[in-house]
């Protein structure tokens, strides 16, 4: 436990710090080429807004409404049962579906549980820690004409869906609920 | 079938329900200032965003210029072509696939799709031109769905946004969780794979 503290205090200040002295090392023009990776994130930024303005819309009102609470009433026992907080639930559905619209998900749940609470450091790190399998597999295997998946479809989401079970038994065991 | 119609499907469920559920439950109010709410929260979380994405990617991109990413290919090479038995060892395709994963550990999703797209491309190819899926390119798909992420960069960015006592303290567990899954995916890769052997795939 003392060790993964310790990873997540060092692991940027030391990768920052090792890629500057490598980096200058192999003569690379550090700030010039820091400014010239920087402003692709501008662009990256921006083109998300709209992914992420059509998804908190959605799930705002679908929280103001009263909808969600009502469903998750449902789902709660069940969820329960096998030890999963229903209020990350609806992030499970997303994650594998869409990357951005996941991130509003997760942003959702971080501002209204707290990013220190144990609802938001879960969405966080599930958020982190598993990728979105119909993406890839729409982009990859549509760039290519490949139409017959085979188990890449099962392989996928039962991946996913065992990042889910760990990021739940590690923030648990981590932090506590 | 695919993802974008069923994220359309999510999305208007979730609205129309909303929207439905109000009437009956009169909160009509409230998902009024939800609409506004939720879009200008949106545009808050992007801008900040834009701090941490302009610095991880000015020095991801020191990094790229230095041939750091070049040479982590290189220790990773023995491990991964031994998950890939059907491709030869200094095909282009083992090339793309390298720099897609390390493209996907240090978090550029941007850079690891057309990487990923074009080792997709070689190991069609490989596979001679058919439209099924080999056993390469499901192992890709498994190693690229449960990548490895070593800095989650837009989630600290969120957890900064809403004044996060330690934004950094999810990066160990992320880690972990992200190492486990991987090996879960390989596995479960592995699994289907040995499978489809046996009935003579």
């Amino acid at each position: 436990m003392e060790i993964v503290s310790l990873i997540s205090l060092w692991m940027i200040p030391s990768l920052i710090g090792f890629i500057l002295l490598y980096g200058t090392y192999k003569r690379v023009p550090t700030y010039e080429s820091f400014v010239e990776g920087g402003k692709e994130g501008i662009s990256i930024a921006f083109s998300i807004i709209p992914f992420l303005i059509g998804m908190l819309v959605a799930i705002s009102v679908f929280r103001a409404s009263g909808a969600l609470e009502y469903f998750m009433g449902f789902l709660k026992p069940f969820f329960d049962f096998v030890g999963v907080p229903s209020e990350v639930a609806p992030l499970a559905i997303i994650r594998p579906i869409s990357g951005n619209a996941a991130l509003g998900m997760t942003s959702d749940l971080i501002a209204t549980y707290g990013p220190d609470s144990y609802i938001g450091r879960l969405a966080a790190t599930i958020q982190g820690s598993t990728d979105t399998t119909f993406y890839v597999l729409t982009v990859y295997f549509g760039a290519v004409g490949i139409r017959k998946m085979g188990d890449a479809l099962k392989v996928g989401l039962l991946a996913d869906l065992v990042g889910f079970i760990v990021a739940i038994v590690v923030v648990t065991l981590f932090f506590g609920k | 079938m695919g993802s974008m119609a069923m994220v359309n499907l999510i999305w208007v469920f979730m609205t129309v329900v909303g929207i439905v559920f109000a009437m009956f439950n009169g909160t009509i109010d409230e998902v009024n200032k939800a609409i506004f709410s939720g879009a200008k929260e949106a545009v808050t979380i992007c801008i900040g965003l834009i701090s941490v994405l302009v610095f991880w990617l000015g020095m991801m991109k020191i990094a790229e210029q230095a041939g750091l990413l070049r040479k982590l290919t290189a220790i990773f090479r023995p491990l991964v072509t031994k998950l890939f038995p059907e491709v030869p060892k200094n095909h282009p395709a083992m090339g793309y696939i390298l720099s897609n994963m390390m493209a996907n550990l240090f978090g550029l999703g941007n850079a690891a799709t057309p990487l990923g797209i074009k080792a997709m491309e070689e190991l069609k190819k490989l596979n001679g031109g058919k439209s099924t899926a080999s056993n390469s390119m499901i192992t890709f798909l498994a190693l690229n769905t449960s990548s490895v992420t070593l800095i989650p960069t837009t989630v600290i960015a969120i957890r900064m946004n809403y004044h996060s006592a330690s934004p950094t303290d999810i990066v160990g567990p992320t880690l972990i969780a992200t190492i486990f899954s991987a090996i879960a995916g390989i596995s479960i890769d592995r699994f289907f794979y040995y499978r489809r052997l046996k009935k003579g795939g």
